[in-house]
């Protein structure tokens, strides 16, 4: 009887680890059918060339250039105003505002907010940034829209970064009579920031392979000048690797796969960088 | 940590540069010419996503003559565009249909003339997979049947006895798209086009032509190039034209107007005040005429012939007097 018991739950635990195994493998095949079939797709089409061209109607002198800078810049606007706004709202909403229905419902409807489809933003953006506050469709416009589509998830991630801030440590500065103010810029901030620099970096990885709100709010779709300035046109690297994809010849397919290899380094990278911050900063406590 | 804080103090200070040398570039729009290959300027384009491989080619020879020229090229589609340049948000407005009444209304409300320029042909191509061995041509009336709501036609035999008893799969561009707009003019005539499981609608071109390759059974429309690109996949339809021939869409048939009435003209609409303020516009416009025939070729779409462009630019010219 002993044994027979024994023998059924070391045969579960197997199958289970079996099933466990095998949905791992499902999701890493998928992956690496992806990197395979866009790195030998995109590979011949990647160079320096490719990297530092504008756009051509000839598929091997296409580049992506604009599309390089205009991300980044578009990424330098989004993380300024999500984090002047997001971290502003998470520290209100973890240690000023006061525990009452009103602060649930802001706190829910945020949470609400980051499952939002990203095309609604879009919407958004363009009836505020584009026409009512004038901007047009410029690269401020997309920006700011796209600071819009992160917010949320810098909040919510921000909020998160305050909350594991150790409670003795913030009563110890209270006892040494620090005031409110003091504890949160002194103490708490410094020992959330890597957590809160992480939730940035990670949703920025999402901003930056959005195309649907930047389609709505004007990016261009081929462009021969860099944006020299906030009210610049712009374009961005997924609506340039989009348009390649709709093309009719196949050799586009492979220039769409080489911008494809490009924006996965830079998110690669920026990932990277999220990871080392963490790593670096996170064993404080 | 300070490190972390300074690099974002850094971002901040750079992005705060940006802004403030942003005034310089909005005076640089209204153009003065001081001598020749100084043309400076902007130009903005933006429409149907048919015409944007044609424009692609036009812009990119453009920018390498006029490298002063700030050029922004989008593709929103044909009515996307006419939304911008109706209220005179753009310069040049692409479209693979003319303009409505209603946009042309639109844009008297708001005192903007737009002037029609044809560009290229395009040949709408009926295809069907190089699997299917049984249809050759069709007439009008037929493709009618096929794709009309109000029609019981819903297999390939009920056209024909001698075809396979096995339903006909449509795939049609979606409703947005000029190429949709034409086909809904000519074949559908304004009537309700099929719907349901044997009815796929994209977008995108590429996934109509994946679509059909693999069914024997489908049938489809889009422009010339994707066919062109895919002629060893797919087989494209006689149609019957007003004369009574089958003829099938090739470069030939399609410019000398034979293959009919799937030929369409591709446009653009220029805002005629814009072209009249700016020289980089005008410029632009008088490029494109000279140059659009190549341009088309080079991408799968067929030229008008030499005098259309000729008869065009003296249009323009007079105009701009």
């Amino acid at each position: 009887m002993e044994t027979k018991n024994l023998k059924s739950r070391v045969l579960k635990n197997r199958v289970m680890k079996s099933l466990f195994f095998s949905a791992t493998v499902i999701a890493l095949l998928f992956l690496v059918m992806l990197f395979y079939r866009v790195f030998s797709q995109g590979w011949g089409y990647l160079n320096l060339n490719f990297i530092t061209s504008f756009p051509a109607p000839y598929p091997e002198e296409a580049g992506i250039w604009p599309g390089i800078v205009g991300s980044l810049m578009l990424m330098g606007i989004v993380a300024v105003v999500a984090v002047f706004i997001g971290i502003s709202t998470a520290i209100y909403l973890e240690e000023y505002s006061p525990q009452n229905k009103l602060s649930e419902f802001i706190r829910v409807n945020i949470q609400n907010l980051a499952g939002v489809p990203s095309i609604v933003f879009g919407l958004l953006g363009l009836t505020f940034f584009v026409y009512l506050f004038g901007i047009g469709y410029r690269l401020l416009a997309g920006g700011l829209t796209m600071a819009l589509l992160i917010l949320p998830i810098v909040v919510v991630s921000s909020q998160e970064a305050l909350r594991s801030v150790p409670a003795e440590v913030k009563e110890a500065s209270y006892g040494m009579g620090a005031s409110k103010w003091q504890t949160i810029v002194r103490v708490i901030l410094p020992a959330a920031v890597p957590g809160i620099l992480t939730g940035i970096i990670l949703s920025l990885s999402r901003g930056i392979g959005e195309t649907a709100p930047l389609i709505i709010v004007g990016a261009a779709t081929a462009i021969y000048t860099l944006p020299e300035s906030l009210l610049s046109k712009y374009t961005v690297m997924p609506i340039q690797i989009y348009k390649w994809t709709a093309r009719p010849q196949e050799e586009w397919q492979f220039v769409a796969a080489a911008g494809i290899i490009v924006l996965l380094v830079i998110l690669l990278l920026m990932n990277a960088i999220a990871v080392w911050i963490r790593n670096k900063y996170q064993t404080r406590y | 940590m300070k490190k972390v804080f300074g690099f974002s103090l850094i971002l901040t200070m750079v992005l705060l540069l940006a802004a403030c040398g942003s005034s310089e570039e909005e005076g640089a729009n209204a153009n003065e010419s001081e001598g020749e290959g100084a043309l400076e300027g902007s130009v903005t384009i933006d429409g149907s996503s048919t015409v944007y491989p044609v424009m692609e080619g036009l812009t990119y020879r453009f920018n390498q003559e006029y490298p002063e020229v700030d050029i922004s090229l989008n593709s929103s589609g044909s009515g996307g565009g006419f939304k911008k340049s109706t209220v005179g948000e753009i310069d040049l407005s692409n479209a693979s249909r003319p303009i409505k009444e209603e946009e042309k209304q639109q844009a008297e409300d708001n005192n903007i003339n737009l002037h029609e320029i044809e560009i290229a042909y395009d040949g709408l191509s009926v295809v069907v997979s190089e699997q299917n061995d049984f249809v050759e041509e069709l007439t009008t009336d037929q493709l009618k049947q096929i794709f009309l709501e109000s029609s019981d036609v819903t297999k390939w035999s009920d056209l024909n006895e001698d075809w396979p008893e096995e339903d006909i799969k449509i795939f049609s561009p979606g409703h947005d798209s000029g190429t949709f707009d034409y086909w809904n003019e000519v074949i559908l005539e304004e009537n309700p086009m099929k719907e349901g499981d044997n009815t796929a609608l994209s977008e995108d071109d590429n996934t109509l032509v994946t679509g059909i390759q693999n069914d024997p059974y489908a049938i489809g429309y889009f422009g010339y190039a994707y066919y062109a690109e895919n002629k060893d996949t797919l087989r494209a339809l006689a149609v019957e034209n007003p004369d009574g021939e089958m003829v099938e869409p090739s470069g030939e048939t399609i410019q000398d107007g034979s293959y009919a009435p799937l030929s369409r003209p591709l446009f653009t609409y220029v805002n005629v005040e814009k072209m009249n303020e700016k020289e980089a516009v005008s410029e632009f416009v008088e490029f494109t005429l000279n140059n659009a025939g190549q341009a088309a070729e080079e991408v799968g779409y067929v030229s008008l012939n030499d005098e259309e462009y000729q008869k065009q630019l003296d249009e323009i010219k007079e105009m701009m007097e």
